[in-house]
């Protein structure tokens, strides 16, 4: 079998185990779990950015903050369905991305983190200045859905559902813009701009547009977060979010998609595992296993499974040279 | 073959939380030995200097248990981490709530993480007592009826200061620094509110600093060239200290309100100099541990033996450490009451029954009362002057007038 048929299959039963989850798990696995889908939304935005596109990014908190903040306004203030704030904070946070990208094409690496860093900084504070609509500091309380056209599902059942087909279509959608030739682009981009611009590529066009649908995905994030936390307010969005974001994507793989997945789980379950092994100093647990993993991963964990998995294909092809045709 | 292994990631991560499917007891947190009390803090974050008191309130059970439990049963204190992230606060509000199966909440700490999770117990009915956060909207008993404060509230503090001006220094011009959230915003409106119509004449100049400033120095010049002579200073210990040093270093000698979040002798006047910090004027309702008046008090030396006992790691010279082993006693004393029910609904009717408690740390004089339509505990404060040496207590016990 192929590899492609073997990730094939895998997908297929992952997303059934994800779908049989909910009637075995308790209602707060179901809530961690549903964090972990839109952690890794906001990562495979953060990851387009920064993994494919070579652009360095210590603000995407603040564009989930932006999609967080206008689901919770638009619900708060206009009484607006939740499903369509989703979309809107989507579209916004593809607008202000493609803008913030404008201006961003004049920096480039460190100093394009340093910008965006700013931005993760002004964004609470940005925040509470608009208190009529924001809330300031006592942030946004909002009402947990619950399922809509009769479902018999308990709200959090519905989230995770909600969450979980988000992630998916929002994951088939990054890798068909990824695998064409957009995403060629893209990745031509990162690995050499002057040969790109030779080739054709309108890199400043390009760029922008990166940095707006990166931007939208994690706003898509935001959004979710502000529904099935149900509460939004500045001290959800401080800069540590976005260098977890960064942390994620390193940890899962830079410039793959599934590595999102595993990136999610990383930043939301690892935490709590070094909270576990020690309330005096939880966070020299979390360095502790970050150090870890940059020393036995050093390409994400995605990285290392596709490393792991050709040798293992190389080592079955062996014996059966004649298989080794059919290998991709 | 890369996504199979993806899955048994998932299972693996997956294993412990498909074996905790909890049964639904009669009275949840509760067996015939142990009684499960949940609790967040901040042990990590922007605010876990905090944490400290949630490491106290075990440490109090500790003592609690080892001298035989409450009637019969042991408490099982469950404290987690939540970083002062509301999100965090959610998750392990609900991990304690839906997994741990807590009785009750306990002190959970922090305004906004406490907002997060305020409906959320509510609609599951859990007690949600004794909040660790000055904000005045734990008291609604109407709304939230499963909600409750535990110290003086933040407007209250503010309203004390206002009529002590409005009676003592009437050519007063206020400048007033506070952190810009709810606990600074709080003691503001508490003085505006108290000053009444006198605000927009005696107010003349308001700072803000965010949380995460490195200082608050500009703040303080510019207050002293506004030509106030009164400072309004609403500041958490480490801006507090910066506050009271450069106030006396640019030679700036207002009549300084400091407020009682920052009244520590060990971490906030001696860092800042004593000589700086006299007369300080602040509203007391515990005794300041680091102060010598109550070296020789009976009170003061129990908590030095238990803190030496059951929580040697923590400062002798932290406040927290006496909030935290007070409201333990508190809750302790609302278990105690609870007879053998110690249901959700009774432990809400009897922490709504606290009829002139009085706890050995806090002033002489104050007494804790609660009712069905009283949800915040203390509600006394006294004015102190800061001699350069100890808080020296003036002036009667001020009762929070509602409104």
């Amino acid at each position: 079998m192929s590899l492609r048929a073997w990730t094939l299959g895998a997908a297929v039963v992952a997303l059934a185990v994800a779908v049989a989850l909910p009637f075995t798990l308790t209602n707060f696995r179901l809530f961690q779990f549903s964090q972990v889908y839109i952690y890794a939304i906001a990562l495979l935005g953060l990851n387009i950015l920064t993994g494919f596109n070579g652009q360095i990014s210590l603000g995407h908190g603040a564009f989930y903050a932006v999609g967080a903040y206008t689901t919770a306004i638009m619900i708060d203030q206009w009484s607006v369905p939740y499903g369509w704030t989703i979309p809107v904070a989507g579209v916004i946070c593809l607008v202000v991305g493609f803008l913030f990208g404008i201006p961003a094409l004049r920096l480039e690496g460190l100093y394009l983190a340093l910008a965006t860093f700013a931005l993760a900084l002004a964004v609470p504070q940005i925040l509470k200045y608009f208190e009529h609509w924001t809330g300031g500091s006592q942030g946004i309380v909002l009402s947990k859905p619950s399922a809509p056209w009769g479902l018999n599902l308990n709200p959090d059942q519905w989230l995770y559902f909600l969450t979980l087909a988000l992630l998916v279509l929002l994951f088939v959608l990054a890798a068909n813009l990824l695998r064409g030739r957009t995403g060629r682009a893209i990745v031509a981009i990162r690995d050499n701009a002057i040969a790109a611009q030779a080739m054709g590529v309108n890199t400043a066009l390009y760029k922008s547009l990166t940095f707006g649908v990166s931007a939208a995905y994690t706003g898509v994030a935001g959004a979710l977060s502000a529904v099935t936390v149900a509460y939004v307010a500045p001290d959800s969005f401080d800069v540590l979010r976005s260098i977890t974001f960064l942390v994620g994507i390193v940890i899962g793989g830079l410039a793959s998609i599934s590595g999102a997945i595993f990136g999610a789980l990383f930043i939301q379950f690892v935490p709590n595992w070094a909270q576990d092994i020690s309330k005096a100093a939880p966070w020299a647990i979390y360095g502790v296993f970050l150090i870890v993993f940059m020393y036995a991963m050093p390409r994400g964990i995605v990285g290392s499974l596709r490393l792991a998995a050709a040798r293992w294909l190389r080592r079955r092809a062996e014996p059966s040279a004649a298989a080794a045709g059919s290998r991709r | 073959m890369l996504r199979r292994s993806f899955l048994v990631t998932l299972v693996l991560a997956l294993g412990p939380a498909v074996t905790t499917a909890p049964v639904l007891a009669q009275t949840p947190g509760v067996t015939a030995t142990e009684i499960k009390i949940g609790n967040t803090n901040p042990y990590s974050g922007p605010a876990s200097a905090y944490g400290t008191i949630g490491k106290a309130l075990g440490a109090y059970f500790k003592k609690v248990n080892e001298e035989g439990g409450i009637n019969g049963h042991k408490v099982n204190y469950i404290s987690y981490d939540d970083a002062y992230s509301p999100p965090k606060a959610v998750e392990m509000v609900r991990k304690l709530v839906e997994q741990d199966q807590v009785a009750a909440l306990f002190q959970t700490l922090g305004t906004p993480t406490n907002t997060a999770i305020h409906k959320y117990v509510n609609q599951q009915k859990i007690p949600h007592l004794f909040v660790a956060t000055g904000a005045t909207k734990w008291n609604d008993p109407k709304n939230f009826p499963w909600t409750m404060g535990w110290q003086p509230n933040y407007q209250t503090e503010g309203r004390i200061y206002a009529s002590y001006i409005m009676k003592n220094i009437p050519d007063a011009k206020i400048g007033i620094l506070y952190q810009n959230d709810d606990y600074g915003k709080d003691y503001r409106k508490g003085l505006l509110d108290g000053l009444g119509d006198a605000a927009k004449k005696m107010v003349v100049l308001e700072q803000t600093y965010e949380v995460t400033d490195p200082t608050i120095d500009s703040q303080i010049v510019n207050l002293k060239n506004s030509g106030a002579n009164v400072f309004f200073n609403v500041t958490i210990p480490k801006f507090a200290v910066q506050a009271i040093k450069k106030a006396h270093d640019i030679g700036w000698k207002p009549t300084h309100f400091l407020n009682n979040v920052s009244s520590s002798l060990a971490t906030v006047l001696k860092p800042a100099g004593l000589e700086a910090s006299k007369a300080l004027i602040t509203a007391l309702y515990m005794k300041e541990i680091t102060d010598p008046q109550w070296k020789n008090d009976k009170g003061f030396q129990d908590w030095v033996a238990w803190m030496k006992k059951y929580y040697p790691e923590g400062a002798l010279d932290d406040q927290a450490n006496a909030f935290g082993y007070t409201v333990a006693q508190a809750m302790t004393q609302v278990l105690k009451q609870c007879g053998t029910d110690f249901s959700r609904e009774n432990i809400l009717k009897q922490a709504e029954n606290l009829k002139n408690v009085e706890f050995p740390l806090l002033l002489p004089g104050i007494k804790v009362n609660t009712s069905a339509t009283d949800h915040a505990p203390i509600e006394q404060e006294q004015l102190a002057k800061f001699d350069g040496e100890r808080w020296v207590l003036f002036g009667e016990m001020l009762e929070a007038i509602r409104k």
